[in-house]
């Protein structure tokens, strides 16, 4: 179930939306019409140092006014606007999403060691459980989330994707089994810098949720892949763990392949084995994390889900199918077949 | 005696016809239920224990055993236990000892737990074509991982791991003392626990020398009346265990009884010929958790930081708390022991109504950790009534990291649950000191037996987390969202922190 | 003899214990600790028959619990349970301990030359050769031996009004012996402890104890051997058979 496809320009260049919504188009044998979506990163330059809070409002009334007083009360909102939606067919406007660009108060917060983050953390906490009829769904600097249930390329029109521009694009196409027609359960998932496309069904997802609230995430999604962007928040970001290695935490060797390594890399892998045992992700699945300086695909260890990695020039693309990614690019220098749990990682060289 | 007799518990019938009076069952049987009357096996039915071993024996299953064969007029309070225990003590004033683990009739919750299975949206694994991986590590782990680059492009390890226990199953054996059990029976299983990559307790009776072979993988403890407890003792074990209390008899002692501590017995525990071992109730050194912090890190320094320590605990009401003190101490890993954990010998009314389910206090304790932040970082062992590969995974999937067992590796050495470990003449050679009977138990031959029964557990759990979809236990520890609960109260799943059926 | 001293002013026991380890092993024999205040677990587990730890200041907790044959001199008090589950050595204390000393020990010998807290000599066991012995100059506290399994716990009251503060001597005392200087009153005993005079033999074995006492501290020995002596010993090895019926 599932389709997914990613691309970062390693320059920075900026791409429209217009290819990826092709490219997930092809795969609409992968999904079910309840859901698709795109992340791009470099979506507002003009307020690159705003937070830029997507949310789902159920109506402009009750929750608007809630979430507003919350955000005047923690911070400034620089800009906030409806995001351009063009309903058409069957792509009703289910739920009306908005935009603020948000800069937290720091002076406000009691101290930690990445304030800023901590507070928008626990403002989307606080919105998502308490406030009923709004939905923070994005959250990133420089970064937006566009989501609904349809076809990929109905969520593409309604809200004209092709319009947007960014150096880096996730887009997922759905085949939903846990919450079906729920725009907030439809992919990519955002918190902050990070960004989640997945594929699969994580089997851990009890013993990886529960680790996650033991460090003050809360799991509201309803959804196995959110863990993903937390595990990724909490081991690439809190815990500074480079991609490669986040990968090796989330999808590590098996324990015979460590028993065979050098010295150092045993004890490395056994190290992450062992503080990150409630972190591992299993199941089958096949992710594209990412964020404003890369984006890391791998798969379950076991591979049991499908995943290709493609480049052109400074470009870097992860998809499900090949095929996908010809769409965006005929011309590929280099195609492979990652192995299981084998981080592909593409960073931003600017 | 007003009281009068009160009927035997059982009893034994031998079929004359059948029998071959070998006499087999007179030599088996320590608790002198047969004699040989002229051309006929005798019996004295009363002192039947239901051991089973005369029947085991009998080459012409020529024996017969009836349970209650004399029942009082029934009654749905005044039940014939409740009777016998007024008319023992009528004629004693004594308290009641009993063996094995709690008898009441309570629910077992984990029989309303049900395991979940993969259909369609993932696929199952195939243990015995795909990696399974039943490895754990018990000890401290670090919250975080600390790596520098360097300027190769790879990575040093700037975190320091804390000595861990490596198992390959996690099914471990309980304490179980040399003294309370007899060598052989420690032997046979700690042959076992060697040859399957896991590890057993000594109990507090020391280590004796016979077992120094097999020190590796024994956890020795350390435990109120500190018996057989030298510097040796503690460098010589893989893990040193705390034991506060016991689920069989929370908040009590024990204590061996004289006629248990024999020559070897006493020079392994270090004390006197026929003294009795008392171990107090609590550690007289300890009387309060900051105590209790000072004996684990007494502990560590004595052996220079080299070994794990754990604290074993009842499950008491207050377990979740009382854990989450245990995790700040600088103890490797807190072992529970439910309310159906088994014994030696417990005072009855100890034994049936102190404590709590095994069930509850895992959810509960691994919740209060996961809220404090500090689940990982300290491992957490399950005991007190598992009882096959079922229970096993649901300990795990509520969170344990692991599990001893205690009366299940007895009954894979013969024990028959008779509860009569406290009189010393465990037909069985398992809880008896008596040469002869101990004898009995070849430890080549029991050992492959608690082998055995550790192996079929661990290819059942490795086919159940298979068909969830599951190829390391790191992803069943804690998932809690593969478990579902079945004619489970509300307030009970609240605590187990799983679904209902259906949910 | 070579000494090697170690300022332990601001030193956690850690280091400190793995410093002394480290002396030892070199082949050192005398090792002074000066500025300890505080440090828990000095000498645990330590082994060598020749080695001598000079201690000045007030160390914490357990001191030298499990070890097994050094000899530790403190000058200075004690804290809680030093002597604790020790297996061979002395621990000579010019000065008092805090409560539990001697707890659970199997073997050697502690002095304390003034007082000690509740519960001193507390499931103190022996096993053929090991026999430990705790001699208390001053006054203990309550619950003196108990749980006793083994071994002889001796408490002179030099210069107090009496050598026991209170209750439960010898409470559940199941082998082993007490001596206490002067008479103690039949209400102070605990369960299962009984008092008896002295034997011969006992009296040796006071004396020998007496005799190390005065000489570690300096103290006159006919001051003491002149004095009255209670000896207070388990009522029996099975102090609880009686307790329990079967099921």
């Amino acid at each position: 179930m599932c389709g997914i496809i990613s691309v970062i320009d390693r320059l920075g260049n900026s791409m429209n939306g217009e290819a990826i919504k092709k490219a997930l188009s092809l795969m609409n044998e992968r999904g079910s019409g309840e859901g698709a979506g795109y992340a791009v990163y470099g979506a507002y330059p003009d307020f690159a140092d705003y937070y830029a809070l997507h949310l789902f409002y159920d109506n402009l009334v009750e929750p608007k006014v809630a979430v507003e007083e919350l955000l005047e009360k923690w911070g400034k909102i620089e800009h906030s606007e409806e995001i351009p939606t063009y309903s058409k067919g069957r792509m009703l406007k289910k739920h009306i999403p908005w935009r603020y660009f948000f800069k937290p108060d720091t002076s406000l917060f009691a101290s930690s060691e990445s304030l800023e983050e901590d507070i928008i953390i626990s403002l989307i906490t606080r919105i998502n459980t308490k406030v009923n009829g709004a939905l923070v769904y994005s959250s990133g600097k420089n970064i937006g989330v566009f989501k609904a249930s349809g076809w990929p390329e109905e969520v593409a029109d309604f809200y004209r994707i092709q319009d947007y521009e960014g150096y880096l694009w996730l887009a997922h196409n759905r085949y939903p089994t846990n919450t079906s027609g729920w725009w907030g359960g439809a992919h990519p998932f955002n918190l902050l810098d990070w960004s989640v496309i997945h594929n699969g069904e994580i089997t851990s997802y009890g013993t990886n949720k529960r680790y996650l609230e033991s460090f003050g995430y809360k799991c509201t999604m309803l959804t196995d892949t959110e863990v993903v962007a937390y595990l990724a928040d909490l081991l690439g970001r809190r815990h500074e763990l480079p991609p490669e290695m986040m990968v090796k935490a989330l999808a590590p060797p098996f324990w015979d392949e460590i028993d065979e390594m050098s010295g150092k890399d045993r004890d490395i892998y056994t190290a992450l084995r062992m503080a990150y045992g409630p972190a591992m992700m299993n199941g089958p699945f096949a992710i594209v994390v990412a964020r404003p300086d890369y984006i890391a695909g791998f798969t379950d260890r076991i591979k049991l889900r499908p995943m290709v990695a493609a480049e052109s020039g400074d470009r870097l693309y992860i998809s499900s199918e090949e095929a996908a990614i010809r769409t965006m690019e005929p011309n590929l220098e280099n195609i492979w077949m990652p192995d299981a749990g084998e981080p592909v990682i593409g960073r931003l060289r600017r | 005696m007003s009281t009068g007799a009160t009927p035997s518990k059982y009893r034994i019938k031998v079929d004359h016809d059948q029998c071959m009076l070998c006499e087999r069952c007179i030599d088996n049987c320590s608790y002198g239920v047969f004699r040989r009357e002229g051309q006929k096996i005798a019996v004295d039915s009363h002192k039947c224990t239901a051991c089973h071993r005369c029947i085991a024996m009998c080459p012409r299953d020529a024996i017969e055993l009836e349970e209650k064969p004399n029942d009082y007029r029934s009654h749905p309070v005044w039940t014939r236990e409740a009777r016998e225990a007024i008319y023992k003590q009528a004629n004693s004033g004594q308290i009641i000892l009993s063996g094995m683990g709690n008898a009441l009739d309570y629910p077992i919750i984990f029989d309303r737990l049900v395991l979940d299975a993969c259909q369609v949206t993932n696929p199952s694994i195939d243990p015995l074509r795909e990696p399974m991986e039943l490895r754990t590590y018990l000890g401290k782990k670090p919250r975080q991982i600390v790596l520098d680059r360097t300027k190769k492009g790879d990575y040093d390890l700037k975190t320091k791991l804390s000595p861990n226990l490596m198992l390959e199953t996690p099914v471990m054996i309980g304490h179980m003392s040399y003294g309370a059990i007899s060598l052989n029976a420690q032997l046979s299983m700690a042959k076992a626990v060697s040859e399957l990559g896991t590890f057993m307790g000594t109990g507090e009776g020391g280590l004796h020398k016979d077992l120094y072979p097999y020190q590796n993988h024994m956890i020795v403890q350390v435990a109120s009346g500190r018996f057989g407890v030298d510097i040796n003792y503690l460098e010589r074990g893989s893990a040193i265990e705390i034991k506060i209390g016991q689920g069989a008899k929370p908040g009590i002692g024990g204590h061996l009884p004289g006629e248990k501590v024999e020559e070897d017995v006493s020079k392994t525990r270090m004390i006197p010929l026929h003294s009795d071992a008392i171990s107090p109730a609590p550690h007289h050194d300890i009387y309060s958790i900051e105590d209790l912090a000072q004996l684990v890190r007494s502990l560590k320094e004595a052996t220079e930081w080299k070994k794990p320590v754990f604290v074993k605990i009842a499950a008491v009401h207050n377990v979740a708390a009382i854990a989450a003190g245990i995790a700040r101490s600088s103890a490797d890993a807190v072992v529970i022991d439910g309310f159906r954990g088994g014994t030696g010998a417990a005072p009855r009314v100890f034994r049936d109504h102190v404590g709590i389910p095994i069930e509850a206090a895992i959810a509960a304790v691994d919740e209060k950790l996961r809220h404090q932040g500090i689940r990982n970082e300290v491992s957490l062992i399950a005991s007190g009534g598992i009882r096959d590969s079922a229970d096993l995974t649901k300990a795990i999937a509520l969170g344990a990291d692991a599990v001893y067992i205690g009366t299940a590796a007895l009954i894979a050495m013969g024990c028959r649950v008779c509860g009569s470990c406290y009189r010393g003449l465990c037909p069985w050679g398992i809880a008896t000191q008596r040469p002869e009977l101990v004898s009995r138990i070849n430890p080549d031959e029991a050992s492959k037996n608690v082998a055995n029964l550790i192996k079929g557990w661990t290819l059942e759990l490795a086919e159940l987390m298979g068909a969830a979809g599951i190829n390391s236990l790191e992803s069943l520890r804690g998932n809690r969202d593969r478990l579902r609960g079945y004619m489970l109260d509300e307030e009970m799943m609240k605590v187990l922190d799983v679904k209902m059926i259906g949910a | 003899m070579e000494t090697i001293t170690i300022d332990a002013a601001n030193l956690h026991y850690t280091p400190l214990n793995i410093k002394i380890r480290e002396l030892i092993r070199q082949g050192k024999k005398r090792i002074v600790l000066n500025n300890i205040c505080g440090q828990r677990f000095i000498g645990n587990g330590i082994r060598g028959d020749d080695i001598e730890i000079v201690i000045n200041g007030v160390p914490g907790g357990d001191l030298g619990m499990f070890m097994s044959g050094p000899t530790l001199i403190v000058h200075g008090n004690c804290d809680h349970a030093p002597g604790n589950t020790m297996d061979s050595g002395k621990i000579v204390i010019h000065g008092s301990a805090g409560d539990a000393t001697a707890h659970s020990m199997r073997g050697g010998e502690v002095f304390v030359r003034d007082d000690i807290g509740y519960r001193g000599g507390i499931h103190m066991k022996e096993y053929h050769g090991k026999r430990p012995v705790l001699v208390v100059g001053g006054k203990a506290g309550s619950f003196i031996g108990e749980y006793m399994a083994g071994g002889l716990l001796i408490v002179l009251g030099i210069d107090r009004n009496t050598p026991v503060r209170g209750k439960g001597i010898g409470s559940g005392i199941h082998g082993g012996k007490i001596i206490i200087r002067g008479d103690v009153d039949e209400n102070l005993l605990g369960i299962g402890a009984k008092k008896e005079p002295l034997s011969g033999e006992d009296m040796e074995d006071l004396e020998k104890y007496l005799k190390e006492y005065c000489r570690l501290f300096e103290h006159d020995f006919e001051d003491l051997s002149g004095s009255f002596y209670t000896k207070i010993i388990p009522a029996s090895s099975r102090p609880f058979a009686g307790k329990y019926c079967w099921e």
